[in-house]
């Protein structure tokens, strides 16, 4: 065997480190960990589409379940003689929940950010930015109990009905997707050139006027950006809707008619049906809905990005 | 009518719903903490739930809220502060960065419950973890990773460019400046983010109805070896938290108490949460006064 000589050794050390100077290591090391964590991040998301649509289409590949079957069948009875799945109550009650909150809070954002920005920029900083902020910060089961407490009561008193329903689903995401609305809003009218709003108010218009004729057409694809965004929300959210919609599966014909949603129905039935079944994944199918309508959203909000940049 | 009378209403109506808007936050957390704050007890905050009983606590979930969130944020600091730096320091004008920013951007728009249905598919079945706290913190991090991203980035990106450019100008390597220089500069706004993200996880919970579970094992609270399996440290046990539990019983509840039980778990639900909101706010500030040494 033959033993290197301490000078060759040496050497090849320097040589190392020449090659491999701590600060070319050091950078590489970092560098790896970044990319790594970024690819993490892609891979993470696409396993989530993966993993969500492999099982999603189970039904459909299997001949159990037509897809029209699923989207227009109006009858969801998974125990029923023979099992029905039809998707379309938990669909419109989706849509009605979610459309109807963004038509409530839409207008009361839009306000609020006019009065953040034009009236009282220093009460709404200190004040009403807070609490919307606060909003939105409170957690969703805490909006779903306060909306069992206290608007299902009071729809219950002053309505025909149980309470649970449509409004009482609708009036919950409202003040759930406020903070959205809001937020995107005031940042719309921040970033509005202030030679504008000061042309309009030397043109002898009132602040009214130039409000309406000239900062919300401005802004509109940005509010509409807003909007989006909370009706992606309110699609998606499960629990608080859950508590107060009354979880009936039928096409609902009234806004007092205890209803269904997509994740309503889901957080339900998930934890109940056996693993497998047509039952089961059905409801992953209802999932990849649920996905698909997400990706759907986020593309008409970039498509609305857009816009508002131009 | 005349303009200046039109300018008159409107102004009165848009203060008015100002006014609303406040009426109602006020309104919802004034009621929350009047009706909760009455069944909030030592005992309360520590004695497990009773199932049919009047008298059960929340102690459980409140540990198991906390635990996981401290799991939670092991994983997801690391994670979205280097997919931050990246995003902000490495990432080059290119298709492909552009469309890593969609990925993002779509992440964070997930509904929960999605992710966690990913999460029962993932973690609790292909990985066998089965419901677990673990399940349910990397569910949570899936689901905080893209805001972590966001906070890292912006926080990041307010770091003046001099700072940057004299560091790279000594020879630092890229990765020594982001180290040594950015991240300490960075360091108070990417503190309150992450404040504010740890709210949100904590109130979350329909990521964590298939993941974490929604029962929680007998604890032997004085067993603090991770390892034993009637630990509370014990990763590998379900866990309900407490957004669960406020679910669970206002859905499915039996003991006569159910209500107050809610009410005095969403108050201490909201008081963490305002808790963590006036904290983030306070201690950004402080920072930044003590980094900066401005009054």
């Amino acid at each position: 065997m033959k033993l290197n000589s301490p000078a060759r050794t040496d050497a090849a050390a320097e040589d190392r480190i020449s090659r491999f100077p701590k600060h070319k290591r050091e950078e590489w090391t970092g560098q790896a960990y970044v990319y790594a964590c970024v690819v993490l991040l892609v891979v993470t998301i696409f396993s989530i589409v993966g993993f969500i649509a492999s099982k999603g289409i189970t039904p459909f590949a299997s001949g159990a379940l037509r897809v029209q079957d699923l989207l227009f069948g109006r009858v969801w009875s998974p125990e029923g003689e023979p099992p029905r799945f039809g998707a379309l109550p938990m669909l419109a009650g989706s849509a009605y929940v979610s459309f109807l909150a963004a038509a409530i809070a839409a207008p009361l954002g839009f306000c609020s950010a006019v009065f953040m920005t034009q009236i009282a920029p220093g009460l709404g900083r200190s004040v009403l930015q807070p609490a919307i902020e606060l909003l939105a910060g409170i957690p969703s089961v805490v909006y779903g109990f306060a909306g069992l407490s206290v608007i299902v009561p009071f729809l219950r008193d002053i309505m025909p009905g149980q309470g649970f329903g449509i409004l009482a689903g609708s009036l919950v995401l409202s003040i759930m997707i406020l903070p959205t609305v809001a937020s995107i809003a005031t940042d719309a009218l921040n970033t509005l050139p202030a030679g504008l709003k000061e042309g309009s108010f030397a043109l002898g218009a009132t602040r009214w006027q130039t409000i309406c004729r000239l900062m919300l057409p401005t802004t509109l694809p940005s509010l509409l950006t807003g909007v989006v965004l909370g009706i992606s929300r309110a699609f998606g959210e499960a629990l608080a809707v859950q508590m107060v919609i009354g979880n009936a599966p039928h096409v609902p014909s009234s806004l007092l008619q205890s209803a269904a949603t997509l994740t309503s129905i889901i957080t339900l039935e998930m934890g109940n049906s056996v693993g497998g079944s047509l039952h089961n994944n059905t409801l992953w199918s209802l999932a990849l809905i649920l996905l698909l309508l997400t990706l759907l959203f986020v593309f008409i909000v970039r498509l609305l990005e857009r816009r508002a940049r131009i | 009518m005349k303009p200046r009378v039109a300018d008159r209403i409107a102004t009165g109506m848009l203060i008015g719903i100002a006014g609303f808007i406040m009426l109602i936050l006020a309104g919802l957390i004034a009621y929350l903490l009047f009706r909760g704050l009455r069944h909030i007890s030592w005992h309360f905050l520590t004695s497990p739930p009773q199932s049919i009983k009047r008298g059960g606590g929340i102690g459980p979930q409140l540990f198991n809220s906390l635990y996981l969130l401290v799991l939670t944020m092991i994983i997801t600091i690391p994670l979205g502060v280097g997919a931050g730096i990246f995003m902000s320091q490495y990432a080059k004008v290119h298709p492909l960065t552009s469309f890593i920013r969609l990925v993002v951007e779509v992440l964070s728009s997930f509904p929960s419950i999605v992710i966690g249905l990913f999460g029962l598919l993932v973690f609790v079945d292909r990985f066998g973890l089965k419901y677990s706290l673990v399940s349910g913190a990397l569910a949570l991090t899936v689901f905080n990773l893209p805001l972590m991203v966001r906070v890292t980035e912006q926080a990041l990106g307010g770091v003046p460019r001099e700072q940057k450019e004299a560091g790279l100008a000594l020879g630092l390597s890229r990765w020594k400046t982001i180290r040594s220089i950015m991240l300490p500069m960075a360091f108070p706004a990417i503190m309150t983010g992450t404040i504010l993200a740890a709210g949100r996880v904590f109130g979350e919970a329909a990521a964590l109805l298939f993941t974490a579970g929604v029962t929680t094992p007998k604890l032997d609270f004085t067993d603090w070896i991770p390892f034993h399996r009637a630990s509370p440290l014990n990763p590998f046990r379900p866990a309900e938290t407490l957004a669960v539990h406020i679910w669970k019983i206002n859905s499915e509840g039996l003991a006569p108490d159910a209500p107050e039980i809610a009410a005095g778990a969403s108050a201490v639900l909201i008081l963490i949460v305002l808790l963590f909101n006036f904290g983030a706010r306070w201690l950004g500030r402080a920072i930044y006064r003590k980094f900066t040494s401005t009054k």
